[in-house]
């Protein structure tokens, strides 16, 4: 079973889910940061492939790539380092990145490498779910990895219902309407996350975007299964001198 | 008015699902979805209204000083031996073909019901034409510019800001046109409900590069009136155009794709050599992939990172190229060559010479590759001149000087 599906069968409630760059601070670093997420008591990991033009991210997340990708990350070099993951890490992990890099990289060798390292589930925001429909759906079946879209305050309830269809693990509820780590007001949005919880969706829903601290994070989990940080992890991240501690402290401070 | 002829059925177009060939569709994030497919929908019905056409038509002919002439010039025809007409973009208002899109996209953010505008600018003809156009409309104008294009185009950011624009510094990645255009795409996630992004070329998600060059296509459908009144014939042998984005060449080459017989001829940017490491010859040396929401040629690293161009022309210093010259060059429609900066400031220091015209250093790569094309003395040949040159003032003296 799909790591992904096995953690929401065990646990329903305050999901959490930390976003990091692969290859940041130090290019090394990936299965480290990973090691002590899971120690730390972190749920799930959503680790980044590093683009040069990431559309949907703010500047945090943009320097992290520009520095992943000047410290040499790659996803050929990721594939690499996760090599054998599985037997540090149990938690599921998610593969988040741009549609071009797997393009030149080939969605399909993409998926069995994938599938060989142990990824569960797989974030593409700029993948249209027509395509996916189209070209890949089966592919991604087929290696048992979980496509998860995004849905925004602007989606409306049929077309939240469609990818609530076509995803796998849990749908991905962007807070505001926004570029990763912006400060919208959290409070404004009360309505959208009562909006989807009425919807009864079949997947679980994990609220991402602006979630920075234990008590964004306790206000995104009582609308939802739980929720992803990002920014505010890897701005943790920017100014450590000892990483593993530094993500020790960060997850602590939210769960404990 | 052509704006909304019906292209079902051309091999050259977009098709119903937004490609041209493999290339093109809208490949973006959902928070853009709402906006994108607002567009999509509407497009094609706002601009085939008849309404709509008259008010986009008074425009270009009362404020933009529509149609621009095609004029024969004799002595550039005499060298290289054929009759070469220059469409004289350049003479509208603003300075460049820019205006004929910003028109159109100010009309159309009208009847949406948008409050804000945004747009990206590299040389900045393109925010300069922007920002007109929000003036004239009385709406707010943030232009997006890459701090290194600030410093490089001056006059361009003044204008700008004496038009009441907000000029905004893009400070990430390269600090140039590809990177002012991911900051007009997030600041459009982030306004997501009164805010029209009005794109300067025939790039980013469908409908975008099918819509500006709709709007681009008044260039080619007045050349065929134009011609037909000068020469007997619509057509001409050669379309010559520089291709940055390609919106100059989409509407040069608009109503031209059917007729096989005439030679659609694209002039990128080779910087200082398509093989220097300095080059914007994105057929030469991009690969399909995404760029800025569209499937299309790029240049890009092994590894899917998208590689700085290198143009002298701040307009043609863009790593990818719409999707439609994208599939004019796969399928062999277009005849792709490339101009070097060098090769293109003389052509521009000729046409000063000859005819008594600045050209803007973009349109002299088109220029620049008149001698390479095989001409006949009967050949008719058509450059656009998509711009004047007063922008490009300070490279061309020192450049001379040298
Ligand atoms: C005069 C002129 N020509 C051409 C271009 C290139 O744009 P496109 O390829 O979209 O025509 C620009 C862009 O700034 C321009 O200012």
């Amino acid at each position: 079973m799909n790591r992904i599906d096995q953690l929401f069968s065990k646990k329903q409630n305050n999901i959490l889910n930390i976003y990091c760059t692969a290859g940041y601070p130090a290019i090394n670093d990936t299965v480290g940061v990973m090691q002590s997420l899971e120690a730390a008591g972190a749920d799930m990991v959503e680790l980044g492939m590093p683009f040069s033009d990431p559309l949907a991210d703010g500047p945090v997340i943009q320097a992290s790539s520009t520095k992943a990708i000047a410290n040499g990350m790659s996803i050929k070099k990721l594939f690499e380092q996760l090599k054998d993951v599985r037997q540090r890490v149990n938690l599921p992990i998610i593969l988040m990145g741009y549609i071009n890099p797997v393009l030149q990289f080939g969605v399909e060798n993409f998926l069995e490498h994938c599938a060989a390292t142990g990824v569960d589930g797989i974030i593409l925001p700029d993948l249209p779910m027509d395509e996916y429909e189209d070209e890949y759906k089966p592919l991604f079946e087929k290696h048992g990895l979980h496509l998860i879209f995004l849905i925004t305050p602007e989606t409306s309830d049929e077309r939240i219902r469609k990818i609530d269809g076509l995803s796998r693990g849990f749908v991905y509820a962007v807070s505001s309407s926004s570029t990763t780590g912006k400060d919208k007001e959290f409070a404004g949005q009360k309505q959208y996350f009562e909006r989807i919880k009425k919807l009864q969706l079949k997947n679980p829903v994990l609220i991402g975007f602006g979630i920075k601290d234990k008590a964004t994070f306790e206000a995104a989990s009582a609308y939802s299964n739980g929720a992803i940080i990002g920014s505010a992890f890897v701005k943790a991240l920017e100014t450590s001198n000892d990483v593993p501690q530094t993500v020790n402290q960060f997850v602590k401070a939210i769960i404990n | 008015m052509n704006i909304a002829v019906n292209t079902k059925g051309s091999k050259y177009h977009v098709n119903e699902k937004g490609y041209y060939g493999k290339f093109g569709g809208a490949y973006i994030p959902e928070m853009l979805y709402p906006n994108v497919e607002e567009l999509r929908t509407k497009y094609m019905e706002i601009m085939s209204d008849p309404a709509f056409q008259k008010e986009f038509e008074d425009l270009l002919r009362d404020y933009v000083g529509r149609p621009s002439p095609l004029y024969l010039a004799k002595r550039l025809s005499e060298k290289y031996g054929a009759q070469i007409y220059l469409k004289r973009e350049d003479l509208n208002h603003t300075g460049a073909h820019k205006i004929n899109n910003t028109i159109g996209q100010i009309l159309l953010a009208q009847r949406l019901g948008k409050k804000r505008i945004i747009a990206e600018t590299g040389a900045g003809q393109h925010g300069v034409a922007t920002a007109t156009v929000c003036a004239l409309m009385g709406l707010e104008c943030i232009v997006y510019m890459g701090s290194v294009d600030i410093q490089r185009q001056a006059p361009n950011v003044a204008r700008m800001k004496m038009l009441g624009a907000t000029v905004v510094a893009a400070t990430s990645g390269s600090q140039t046109l590809k990177d002012a255009t991911n900051e007009a795409i997030r600041d459009w996630i982030n306004n997501p409900v009164d805010t029209h992004y009005i794109i300067g070329s025939v790039v980013g998600p469908h409908p975008y590069p099918d819509m500006v060059a709709r709007f681009q296509s008044v260039i080619s459908e007045e050349i065929r009136a134009q011609l037909k009144e000068k020469t007997g014939s619509e057509l001409p042998d050669y379309v010559v155009a520089c291709v940055g984005g390609g919106s100059n060449a989409a509407g040069t080459f608009f109503h031209f794709t059917e007729d096989e017989g005439v030679k659609l001829v694209a002039v990128e940017a080779a910087g200082q050599g398509v093989h220097s490491g300095y080059s914007a010859a994105t057929s030469q040396l991009g690969k399909i992939g995404v760029i800025h929401a569209s499937k299309t040629l790029l240049m890009q690293t092994e590894d899917g990172q998208i590689v700085e161009p290198h143009s002298i022309s701040a307009g043609l210093d863009y790593p990818g190229v719409g999707p439609m010259h994208a599939h004019l060059y796969d399928t062999g429609r277009g005849l792709f060559l490339n101009a070097t900066d060098e090769e293109s400031l003389q052509a521009a220091y000729e046409l000063c010479s000859l005819e008594g015209i600045i050209p803007a250093l973009e349109s002299a790569h088109a220029l620049a590759k008149l001698k390479e094309l095989d001409l006949k003395p009967t050949d008719v040949v058509v450059v656009c001149l998509s711009g004047r040159g007063d922008k490009d003032l300070e490279t061309y003296i020192k450049n001379l000087k040298k």
